[in-house]
């Protein structure tokens, strides 16, 4: 019935392609990143990384090989040589020699060279320049060539960024200080807001309410406030700045919504079960882990997803409590602003570095979606 | 030890820790504290169960207390004094909520918070309602939905790497890589701009940034009730003759009324938070500064902690009625 409004032709068509626009617009930002960290750091510099899918045309500057190669054939100086790289498939167009005529010549045609002698260069790259005098110089002569690429793609970046040991692009340091900070970071909240919202959602006490106001308000606190009497309080205990000083943090942090989350969850249990063990002479503690906890799996999914989402994607935090003078202990969002710094301009780097952080939460997210929407449909304070 | 072994060690500890605190603690109040047998038996159980819930909450308590209501307090004090050098602290009173109110640095932030604060959660909730009414009846609706809501798993760094490529300059004689300047030669403009540079309009890019990142979560919640809604109210309206627009706004959206007034708190509470971007994108330059990174700068780099303090409560402040809010409404329902 109420699909009559949808079933217009016309605006089913414009539907689905506002829809279309919309979502191409949400992925293309990351797809561009992804594509170039596939890249070079040449090809990310001179071209948009959407040209990389297709042949493209480029104005390269090339160089001969130098005059040191060069062998004396029937009196004739000769230096032969290809352009480009082994096993690039390029294709020329145009060239030239000097700067301000980079297409004067096509394929197969021959130039004279400003320091005397000729060169001939043909579609595929190979050149052959001939002297009746000796080349002189260190270096070989500069050809400007327009050629067309085919799309290329490496793994180098990755090769770079994840395994150079001595390189301080290396992000396989950071990626396990990640690791290290999230998984106890995660799991410890969950244990300890689990009794907790228990005992708010099946036990009588006096206080009760007023303390489900203060986790609910206490949802909404800014972090920032805490990081000042929080970095004295574990300097005053002697942690320092460590993986003990994150973990507690991150658990202090992520435990409001961790109670908040599986109190709601553990109160619309049925009351019957509850009931039913206790006059059947379970304990309390009996009842929690063994009927509570199975029974509340996917509200502790929920949260386990947000705050390993959470923890592996903050900044703030590990930099006030965990990252030291000494660096030792950098997590990867903290490596990646660092690179922000000082290799701006190094796209291949920052694509790469950026990926291999994204890639993580990106699989989590894709593999336990509903989880995910489930927790925030929870979650979101009505 | 390798960080990797340490922090195994470590889950185990915190692990055995807490469930052993919690199953010794049981223990011991039913079996030394109040053993439910003997003469007292009756009033031993109920004992126990007096102490019981204190058991299960105290390790959740402490450390709410410790971690957030404590630092509150802390923040409070902290603001109202200044360090004095060799160590200890003299109160000052309100000198640093002057200072801070003398200085540009902080009515920028201020000025483009409001900024923040007004746009990103009214465009992600709008983005949101719209992706959420447009594949409700769709067949690939869901991959749809999928992939809008995926910046939602990328961190605020990796974010800001993604746009700064989108943002990106190159000289004009040179091919442009950044997508937006690619698209501004491409639709007639002459010079290639430096986007992030460009005061009062680079703040709004970084707003996309954010922008792009909460819409899915709006989406989401907003899909969610859009199914909730009654058929029958919107089948009355189609008989009674309503367009597909009369329908979205006369009746679909009257109704969800509440959701979007939740989501456009949350995502408040997310932009008032919001650090990461500024920090990793601009940093505050040119005048892209907000109340959280202008907080970073003040406790991190000058090292007052005075005024640090200070602008994290004018945070606080500007969250309290939200919190209030979230907290009666609470209550309401619990009732």
């Amino acid at each position: 019935m109420s699909d009559i409004a949808g079933t217009k032709p016309a605006l089913r068509w414009v539907v689905h392609a506002s829809v279309l626009f919309l979502v191409v617009l949400w992925v293309v930002p990351t797809l561009g990143l992804l594509i170039s960290s596939f890249r070079t750091a040449d090809q990310i510099a001179t071209s948009g990384w959407w040209r990389s899918l297709f042949p493209s045309e480029q104005n390269l500057t090339q160089r001969s090989a130098a005059p040191d190669t060069q062998v004396l054939e029937n009196g004739l100086y000769v230096i032969e040589g290809n352009l480009f790289d082994e096993g690039t498939k390029a294709t020329i167009s145009k060239w030239g020699v000097s700067s301000r005529a980079v297409d004067a010549f096509s394929p197969g045609e021959t130039a004279e060279l400003r320091k005397g002698g000729t060169i001939t260069v043909d579609a595929k790259g190979n050149y052959r320049m001939e002297n009746p005098e000796e080349f002189t110089g260190s270096r070989g002569s500069r050809v400007f060539a327009t050629a067309e690429l085919p799309p290329e793609f490496t793994l180098d970046n990755y090769h770079k960024v994840l395994l150079a040991e001595d390189s301080t692009d290396s992000m396989g340091r950071a990626f396990f200080n990640t690791l290290t900070v999230t998984i106890p970071a995660t799991i410890i909240p969950i244990l300890v807001a689990a009794f907790a919202a228990y005992a708010l959602a099946w036990m009588d006490f006096p206080g009760r309410a007023l303390i489900i106001a203060a986790v609910v308000g206490l949802l909404v606190v800014p972090l920032q406030l805490a990081l000042i009497p929080l970095l004295k309080f574990h300097l005053n205990i002697g942690i320092g700045k460590g993986y003990l000083g994150v973990w507690m943090a991150h658990t202090g942090f992520g435990l409001p919504l961790a109670i908040y989350l599986l109190r709601n969850y553990m109160a619309g249990l049925p009351r019957d079960l509850i009931e039913n063990a206790r006059v059947d002479g379970a304990t309390e503690f009996q009842i929690f882990t063994k009927l509570i906890l199975p029974l509340s799996f996917p509200a502790l999914a929920s949260f386990a997803i947000f705050q390993f989402l959470w923890t592996w994607n903050d900044l703030l935090v590990a930099k006030v409590f965990l990252i030291d003078a000494s660096g030792q202990t950098t997590v990867m969002t903290n490596r990646i602003v660092e690179l922000l710094g000082t290799r701006g301009g190094n796209w291949e780097i920052l694509a790469t570095a950026a990926f291999v952080s994204i890639i993580v939460p990106l699989i989590v997210f894709f593999a336990m979606q509903k989880y995910l929407v489930r927790g925030l449909l929870a979650g979101s304070v009505k | 030890m390798h960080p990797a072994f340490q922090g195994l060690l470590t889950i185990a500890i915190g692990v055995s820790g807490c469930v052993g605190y919690f199953y010794l603690s049981n223990q011991f109040l039913d079996r030394v504290l109040f053993p439910p047998r003997g003469p007292n038996a009756g009033r031993n159980i109920n004992r126990a169960n007096m102490i019981r819930p204190w058991l299960f909450l105290f390790p959740a308590l402490a450390a709410l207390g410790l971690y957030l209501a404590y630092p509150v307090v802390e923040t409070l004090r902290l603001s109202l004094t200044d360090r004095v050098p060799g160590g200890g602290y003299k109160w000052v009173g309100l000198d640093n909520y002057i200072q801070m109110a003398k200085e540009p640095k902080f009515w920028e932030a201020m000025r483009n918070n409001m900024f923040w604060l007004i746009i990103v959660p009214a465009m992600s909730t709008a983005f949101g309602l719209l992706v959420a009414q447009l594949t409700d009846r769709i067949r690939w609706g869901n991959l749809a939905k999928s992939l809008i809501f995926m910046p939602m798993a990328i961190s605020f760094v990796g974010a800001s790497v993604i746009w700064k490529l989108v943002y990106d300059t190159r000289p004009a004689e040179q091919d442009q890589i950044g997508m937006l300047n690619a698209l501004y030669i491409f639709f007639g403009g002459t010079e290639p701009q430096t986007w992030l540079t460009i005061p009062f309009w680079n703040s709004f890019l970084l707003m996309v940034v954010l922008i792009w990142i909460q819409t899915g979560f709006a989406m989401v919640i907003l899909s969610a009730a859009l199914r909730g809604i009654p058929e029958e109210t919107i089948e009355a309206a189609i008989l009674d003759g309503a367009n597909p627009f009369q329908i979205f706004f006369r009746i679909k959206v009257p109704q969800i009324k509440t959701t979007i007034l939740v989501v456009w708190t949350t995502i408040t509470i997310t932009v008032l938070k919001v650090f990461d971007i500024v920090f990793a994108m601009t940093n505050g330059q040119w005048e892209t500064q907000v109340l959280a990174n202008y907080m970073y700068d003040k406790l991190f780099r000058a090292n007052d902690w005075g005024v640090g303090s200070a602008s994290a409560m004018v945070i606080m402040l500007l969250v309290a009625p939200i919190l209030v809010w979230n907290v009666r409404n609470a209550r309401q329902e619990m009732e």
